[in-house]
């Protein structure tokens, strides 16, 4: 019996030759992730060494990675404070994989791991972040934990007690439509299967939509797998990651891909047909809430965000550019813009893009998460909608229980932005 | 036997439990002053003391979805309540387990807000309609972490066995 591409990336870390779908293994982990909430997994890696005689000491210094994104630069003492105490640790374990607050080198965690090349096909990647899925875009199989499991990870190295995932192939072939995005897809997506579809399963993306998908567009999908549930989504790598990483991250080491084999065995298939799809907006307060955007037309929004480990990506900032070039945000809607990373923005400032946006009257705020949790910038008053291309709408999410978050592809964004309502991009721009 | 004391839907997300604006607060000894802060309520009576230890949340499927915040989980250890719903998201679960905060997935669940409930490995009875329901035991990869008193313990011994 055939093997899913989750299957031989466990097998392999746990030095088997095959596991079964449901069996317990301890794979070996290639790159842990942490952000802020770093200072909590300080605090229960030290519990673990309390009492032991042993000196607190991280197992591989050169497979952390701590990157500050979620409260950049700090709002409040309390968070100045746990960046100043990772800050320390870092330099005390020797850990080389850390992204501070530094124009040229910070970003949303989950931009800077693809970025830098930390994340190859085959990695077993976990991170304190649900999103962490995202780094299946680049053939890894990757997933979110808690502190205290992080805490663990760094001791041993390994991930303990993971049960062997089953896995949903999602099959989208077609081409997207202009103006309809790799964001339509996985809310369509999220909308057809729901919030726990893919609940401890994973979700694996085949098809020529995805072949032909660039590894930004894989980020946004794999991104939000986790939305509908999912341990992890991943792209079998291929040659559009082995691109990715000596183009783009610059890579120049060997790269293995991992394919399932033909025989592989699902829990179930999924298809899509890409060319049918029109632009999705997740309405509140779940995200699988999916709606087209013709039973939203119209709807004032107070506030546009464009930017998160979604979709805060160049070729994003590109597209809403192009629509907004030479026109201006309606008034009475506020337009927020978070380039991922450095890189991104010092990018899109070099082709313009930021200025295109500025001028449109856009605010360009510095790299990072933003408003996407709530946590720090553009909080939302009582009663305010936000159409936002970040990948949450709980009820809360962006700071205030009492306003409502609206989940969208960066072209609707650009396009409402203009018109101040829920704007159709394929028409906006015709 | 313990009260149903709040009753709850769908996809109760992260947000709900512990909203991301007290996410700076880290702290075990902190968190539990902001469990579900949106729901004044429910919020009150946890924080003010009025319901005794082992009280029971009813809620549906898909609890605990969305991010994987430990504070979601301390926040209610902290106020010793037992969670009962249909089922539960991933990270959710391994963290409960982790720092030994009591899931109950119980996929057929009726229960309302003052029924009184007993719960067991594989079943939960409600004393106030007679109903009985069956429970999901933990997967045994789960259950040595909890008999061993949590993850930092676990991971402690597992720490002292490779030397």
């Amino acid at each position: 019996m055939g093997q899913t591409v989750v299957q031989k990336i466990l097998a392999k870390a746990s030095g088997r030759e095959k596991v079964e779908v449901g069996e317990i293994v301890e794979p070996k982990v290639s790159l842990a992730m942490s952000h802020e909430n770093g200072a909590l997994v300080i605090n229960q890696f030290n519990e673990i060494f309390n009492g032991t005689g042993k000196t607190a000491k991280v197992w591989d210094s050169d497979r952390i990675a701590l990157i500050f994104d979620h409260r950049v630069p700090a709002e409040s003492s309390k968070t100045a404070t746990n960046q100043m105490k990772i800050r320390q640790f870092v330099k005390a374990q020797g850990i080389k994989k850390f992204h501070d607050m530094r124009g040229d080198e910070m970003g949303v965690c989950h931009q800077i791991l693809p970025e830098y090349g930390y994340v190859r096909p085959g990695y077993v990647v976990c991170g304190t972040d649900s999103h962490t899925t995202s780094h299946g875009a680049l053939g890894a199989f990757s997933f979110g934990i808690g502190a205290t499991e992080m805490a663990s990870v760094w001791t041993l190295g390994t991930a303990l007690n993971v049960p062997v995932p089953p896995t949903i192939k999602v099959v989208v072939t077609g081409k997207l439509p202009k103006y309809v995005e790799p964001k339509d897809l996985i809310l369509y997506l999220i909308g057809k299967i729901s919030a726990e579809g893919a609940n401890f399963k994973v979700i694996e993306f085949h098809g020529d939509t995805i072949k032909n998908m660039p590894t930004s567009g894989r980020l946004t999908i794999c991104n939000m797998a986790v939305e509908a549930g999912a341990t992890s989504g991943i792209v079998p790598g291929d040659s559009e990651t082995v691109r990715f990483l000596r183009e783009e991250a610059n890579v120049t080491d060997e790269i293995d891909l991992v394919e399932p084999d033909s025989d592989a065995v699902y829990d179930s298939i999924v298809e899509i047909d890409a060319s049918k799809l029109s632009p999705q907006i997740a309405c509140p307060h779940t995200v699988d809430n999916v709606k087209p955007i013709d039973e939203l037309l119209g709807m004032h929004v107070d506030q546009v965000v464009i930017g998160s480990c979604t979709n805060g990506r160049l070729d994003n900032l590109k597209t809403a550019a192009e629509i907004m070039s030479g026109k201006k945000v309606a008034r009475g809607t506020r337009m927020l813009v978070f380039p991922a990373s450095g890189k991104i923005y010092r990018e899109a400032l070099k082709q313009g893009y930021l200025l295109t946006l500025m001028e449109a009257g856009a605010l360009i705020a510095n790299p990072g998460c933003g408003p996407c949790l709530g946590v720090h910038q553009g909080a939302l008053g009582d009663g305010e909608k936000a159409l936002s291309t970040t990948n949450r709408n709980f009820k809360g999410r962006m700071g205030n229980p009492n306003s409502e978050v609206y989940l969208c592809s960066p072209a609707t964004a650009a396009a409402s932005a203009l018109t101040g309502v829920v704007t159709d991009p394929r028409k906006e721009t015709k | 036997m313990s009260k149903v004391i709040y009753k709850l839907g769908e996809d109760i997300s992260t947000d709900i439990i512990y909203p991301g604006r007290f996410m700076a607060t880290v702290l075990p000894s902190e968190t539990p002053q902001f469990a579900f802060m949106d729901l004044k309520d429910l919020n009150k009576m946890l924080v003010n003391k009025e319901v005794p230890k082992g009280s029971i949340i009813v809620a549906d499927k898909n609890f605990g979805c969305g991010s994987s915040r430990e504070q979601a989980v301390s926040t209610l250890k902290g106020h010793e309540v037992v969670i009962i719903a249909k089922n539960f998201a991933r990270i959710f679960t391994q963290n409960s387990v982790n720092l030994g905060l009591q899931l109950v997935i119980c996929p057929k669940i009726e229960a309302n807000v003052g029924d009184e409930l007993e719960v067991s490995d594989n079943k939960v009875i409600n004393k106030t309609t007679g109903k009985t329901f069956e429970v999901i035991p933990n997967h045994p990869a789960q259950q040595a972490i909890i008999d061993a008193g949590g993850l930092i313990p676990y991971t402690r011994q597992r720490l002292m066995a490779k030397s």
